[in-house]
């Protein structure tokens, strides 16, 4: 879909040359601030009807009953879908052809397997009729007890982690690493289960029309979406079309269809009526994924000059009872720090909770928490300035494969970031600072890396003869600036101003522009964009080069440049038509051109690719009572090219807050009897707010990466939590000498 | 959403005789009754609507030289009121530390003194809580209680009051003039909340449709104001309850003690008022020796109701920093981040 721009929008900034590399404004900003942007809830087909879920208070065992009369009879509510009505479906929501097909809940029998698992959906004229009959049901349980914490059920060793990675993975031989060390630490470190929690609750508003469907809903990826509810319903995936212009935060949990999603469409189908369906925030605590809990044990050697010997990294999480994700906390290991040897491994329990599910930055943020402040660990028990031990032990290959880095500005970003925060002269001793104040004060570092992923993605670009442009994908815009970003991409590869073109995204009927995730989105689906703008100049060129009565007849394809709407020969600029005058003497009303956006398997093979990043932190800590303050963070990150500096601050500073939240407030307190979640809300589920983050400081190192893709872009969308944890948590340790080994850090952590 | 019946009130005994039916609730602020009826931890049947009378909204200098806060002067209000502020510097930055700018604008002086439990098993229906329902027993012990009361429980309840408006209130002698049906009276603030004992659901001593109209500071209560703070440890910065708070405030002639005033908040079902630390306080020598022994008397019946034991020595020493930073003075103005242990870091707005 078009992005409906404001009447009062002022055009971009007038600019010379490319787009690429602009601070513009984001695009959709004025829709934004003036609530003219239209969410998904915001949608109201006429008749449209309320659906609510009804979900459970139990973690295990099964409904025994409903009153469904009672909620039937009152006033308002239309229909109550249950196990015993619902609509059937074509696959079964608990079949899994592949690792990202999670199984989902959708009324297919009694059982009740996690505590917020939907039991029923009541069906109502008004949101508050259904509320109410939703509560009206009254469910009786049968409940066997729940499975809670990291012990609470026996551990296995699962085949994969993350995306399939192996659960155990050794380089060179740890034990004897460990064994020759002259110096070794080990620790473990606990982090707690965490919960997405985008300002948007996940909501739909569903219509059938025969076999189509037409939905409105957030999603991070919307042709595995419209996959998999056509797989779910029987139907033929081009039947749905599903409109996402605008998600309110997803950080992984709108990545893939949620149960509660389908049950919005299940209900439409059920009552014959459009239904919108929005889950209330506790009811987000278990249907729609969360980072599971991690307990990690990391063993370091260092020889005698502070260079590792060997580091084992050994996590344990939980999964749910009925499907599979594990959290690849140990991975982090496998490409920071140089090391003969490296051992990761990992053992999971599963417990009576929803499935964990990508939490931005899975495995990296976890893992990142404790590698980091292992490694301050280690560089302490060496007698080294953490800086220092880092650079000692710098990658200059990725030490798990040997491959060459497709480029690293770490060593740039630990200089730019130290330089900037002061880092020099800090006292290698703990608890040496106190600020004129007398509050104790402490700097810490962590690195911070997340790696250059690409998947698939197709773009769609059209030149017009009144020499606009139109680019078509259906990218996904979470906040983080697509529609702004991939527009400027689009903008250079039509050789047009970012005003004369049409950028379309957000829709399942546009070209599949794959998943927004694994901060990936914009390498992936901007080549796309660069691409099907390459083929339509082509074709342009083509237009104009074999052409007589063209000034650039015989220049060929490379001979020409696109800019501002106008073809220029290569070797003499002065020589040059314009897009329109070419479709003209062609007539043309358009001609398009298709691209793709894909990871090259020979340099895939070839090199390890990573963006990189340092982060310093500031903490003060009042002496006395333990209370921590963030008061200062710089971080310096390198990757890649950097499509809008504006935005990609704007993702660094997210994700260095999120980092704080990390180490110092977020954790979804579970209770040990019943598995319920105890502060399933914001106000008792803390993340900061702007009195806790008073200073943020995000350098843009420059980095040319030849080998990821055409136009160099890595990814910012998660590394910026990894890292900036670690800073923080080490700077505590800095300020009080008390090493936090669980997360979050308590003030009980430093009472003493 | 289950009906009810709503009755806006012309006047104060209107309301008080609308709202002697049983299953009625005051509607004020709304920031607390709306979650709690949302959630369906209560269901009152009928709401008076006190909101527009007129009467409540007056801050008002009584004869006596005592201060007479209407019951729906809203928080955002009061703190901000400079005169008030002047004279009762505690009370400001307690209000200005609670909650958020956007819930401050809303609640209210009387819905302040009324808000419920932050106890999480009294909000999830799913649990037992004898505050919620009377008999079911008590989710909280045994379970996650990291937060729970450390003074004044009982087996039925470890619940704590969440208010910060009450701690400096009720170490200022403050109190609660109610109306009834058989006229008005006046309660201190300190009797007015209730230990839980066996009967946890009977939170304060109101009997039913009784209105809280006003709170009153006494004359004496402003003496304090030249060293007179409150202070409220929690792990964000702001939009969080307090896990300990106090309120201290002190005389001080030429080196001892005159007057003291201590209470602590997030300890009990109630503001605590210390009592025995400002037995131990008064006539003293006005240093930490003196502050410590206060502490340790404040403190000397606590015992933890779970995983909380952390949070008794947390009270003693948010004790001492409390009548430290009282005797070191009130501050000239407002701390950028109130009642906090960085209150006196520069850089960010109070309303933050």
């Amino acid at each position: 879909m078009t992005l409906e721009l404001g009447l009062n929008q002022q055009p971009a900034h007038t600019r010379q040359g490319s787009s690429i590399g602009q601070p513009l404004t984001r695009r959709d900003g004025f829709l934004k601030v003036t609530g003219t942007a239209r969410y998904a809830a915001d949608n109201h087909p006429p008749g449209m009807l309320y659906a609510v879920l009804a979900v459970s208070s139990i973690a295990r065992g099964r409904v025994v009953s409903l009153d469904i009369e009672a909620a039937k009879a009152h006033s308002g509510v239309v229909e109550v879908m249950t196990p015993l009505n619902r609509p059937a479906l074509a696959t079964d929501p608990d079949a899994k052809d592949h690792p990202f097909m999670f199984r989902l809940d959708l009324l297919q029998n009694d059982g009740v397997r996690y505590p917020n698992q939907s039991i029923a959906v009541v069906i109502a004229e008004t949101l508050e009729a259904a509320t109410e009959g939703a509560a009206l049901l009254s469910p009786r349980y049968e409940t066997e007890p729940a499975r809670v914490g990291l012990d609470g059920a026996e551990s296995f060793v699962p085949r994969g982690v993350g995306v399939g990675n192996p659960a155990v993975q050794q380089m060179g031989d740890v034990e004897a690493g460990l064994e020759s060390a002259r110096t070794r630490i080990e620790a473990t470190y606990e982090t707690p289960a965490q919960y997405h929690n985008a300002m948007e609750p996940h909501a739909i508003v569903a219509a059938w029309d025969g076999d189509r469907l037409s939905i409105d809903t957030p999603s991070q990826g919307l042709a595995m979406a419209q996959g998999r509810i056509a797989g779910l319903f029987g139907i033929a995936p081009q039947n749905v079309h599903i409109r996402s212009p605008f998600l309110g935060g997803g950080f992984g949990s709108k990545g893939m269809i949620s149960g509660p999603q389908v049950l919005g469409i299940l209900a439409a189908k059920l009552v014959g009526r459009p239904v919108k369906l929005v889950l209330r925030r506790e009811q987000m605590f278990g249907p729609v994924g969360h980072r599971a809990p991690t307990r990690q044990t990391l063993r370091m050697g260092m020889d005698g000059e502070g260079r590792l010997t060997a580091i084992s990294h050994h996590a344990r999480t939980t999964s749910s009872t009925f499907d599979d994700f594990f959290e690849p906390a140990a991975d982090a290991s496998h490409t920071l720090y140089a090391s003969p040897a490296i051992a990761t491994s990992h053992d999971a329990v599963r417990l009576d909770t929803g499935t964990p599910l990508f939490m931005r930055a899975p495995g990296e943020a976890t893992g990142s928490i404790a590698l980091e402040s292992a490694i301050d660990e280690a560089a302490h028990a060496c007698g080294m300035d953490p800086l220092e031990f880092r650079l000692r032990n710098y990658a200059e290959v990725e030490p798990m494969t040997g491959k060459p880095f497709s480029s690293k500005a770490l060593r740039e970003c630990y200089e730019q970031a130290a330089e900037a925060f002061g880092w020099a002269g800090r006292p290698l001793e703990p608890r040496r600072m106190r600020d004129a104040d007398g509050y104790l004060t402490g700097w810490g570092m962590g690195t911070a890396t997340f790696p250059a992923i690409m998947f698939q993605a197709e773009a769609r670009a059209v030149l017009r003869a009144d020499g606009s442009g139109l680019m078509e994908t259906g990218a996904q815009d979470m906040g983080q600036g697509a529609w702004t970003a991939f527009a400027q991409i689009a903008a250079d590869g039509l050789g047009l101003d970012i005003d004369q073109i049409d950028f379309r995204a957000g829709s399942s009927d546009l070209p599949n522009a794959g998943i927004a995730g694994g901060s990936g989105h914009t390498a992936t689906a901007g080549m796309a964009i660069h691409n099907a703008g390459a083929a339509v100049i082509a074709r342009l060129a083509d237009l104009a080069t074999r052409n007589e009565a063209s000034p650039l007849f015989g220049a060929g394809n490379e001979g020409v440049l696109a800019r501002g709407g106008r073809l220029y020969r290569r070797d003499d600029e002065s020589r040059g038509e314009s897009y329109t005058e070419i479709l003209a003497r062609a007539g043309l009303a358009e001609i398009e051109g298709h691209g793709k956006g894909a990871p090259d398997p020979t340099s895939q093979e070839a090199y390890a690719k990573h963006a990189h990043g340092a982060v310093f932190a500031e903490v003060k800590v009042d002496p006395d009572l333990g209370q921590i303050r963030v008061t200062r963070l710089v971080g310096a990150f390198a990757a890649g090219r950097v499509i809008n500096p504006r935005l990609v601050r704007s993702q660094y500073y997210g994700g260095m807050i999120w980092g704080v939240s990390f180490a110092l407030h977020e954790e979804a307190v579970t209770d040990r009897r019943s598995g319920r979640i105890q502060n399933a809300n914001l106000a008792e589920y803390h993340v900061p707010v702007n009195a806790d983050v008073p200073s943020v400081e995000a350098l843009l190192v420059h980095e040319d990466d030849p080998h990821v893709n055409a136009l160099g872009i890595k990814g910012v969308g998660e590394i910026g939590i990894t890292g900036t944890a670690g800073a923080v948590a080490n700077a505590v340790w800095h300020a009080t000498g008390v090493r936090p080994r669980r997360f979050p850090i308590r003030i009980e952590d430093l009472l003493g | 959403m289950r009906d009810f019946d709503y009755f806006r009130p012309a006047t104060i005994s209107d309301a008080v005789a609308a709202a002697a039916e049983p299953g009625s609730a005051y509607l004020a602020g709304g920031t607390n009754l709306l979650d709690l009826m949302k959630g369906g931890i209560t269901s009152p049947e009928r709401i008076v609507d006190i909101s527009r009378l007129p009467e409540l909204n007056r801050i008002e200098t009584l004869d006596d030289g005592g201060l007479r806060i209407g019951a729906l002067v809203r928080n955002a209000d009061l703190a901000h009121d400079p005169a008030f502020a002047k004279a009762y510097p505690a009370v400001a930055e307690a209000l200005l530390s609670g909650a958020s700018a956007q819930l401050r604008n809303a609640a209210t002086v009387g819905g302040n003194l009324l808000q419920r439990t932050r106890c999480s098993y009294f909000y999830d229906t799913a649990s037992a809580c004898n505050r919620r329902q009377p008999g079911s027993g008590c989710s909280a012990l045994g379970g996650e209680n990291r937060l729970h009361a450390i003074l004044g429980w009982s087996d039925a309840c470890i619940a704590t009051h969440p208010s910060d408006f009450c701690v400096p209130l009720v170490a200022l002698d403050a109190v609660v003039e109610i109306e009834g049906k058989e006229g008005r009276r006046h309660v201190t603030l300190e009797e007015f909340h209730r230990l839980p004992g066996d009967t946890p659901q009977r939170e304060t001593v109101l009997q039913p449709g009784e209105l809280i109209v006003a709170v009153r500071l006494p004359a004496q209560a402003a003496s304090f104001a030249s060293h007179a703070r409150y202070l409220k440890v929690r792990e964000r910065t702001s939009y969080a309850f307090a896990v300990v708070s106090a309120a201290a405030a002190l005389v001080v002639d030429r080196g001892k003690i005159r007057g003291a005033r201590l209470a602590l908040g997030g300890v009990a079902a109630k503001p605590w008022r210390a009592r025995s630390a400002e037995a131990v306080l008064l006539g003293a020598d006005a240093d930490e020796a003196s502050f410590v022994r206060a502490a340790d008397a404040a403190l000397a019946d606590a015992s933890p109701s779970g995983d909380n034991a952390f949070k008794i020595e947390l009270a003693r020493r948010i004790v001492v920093r409390a009548l430290t930073s009282a005797l070191a003075g009130t501050p000239a103005v407002m701390p950028a981040l109130p009642a906090s242990p960085f209150s006196s870091l520069p850089g960010v707005r109070h309303d933050a």
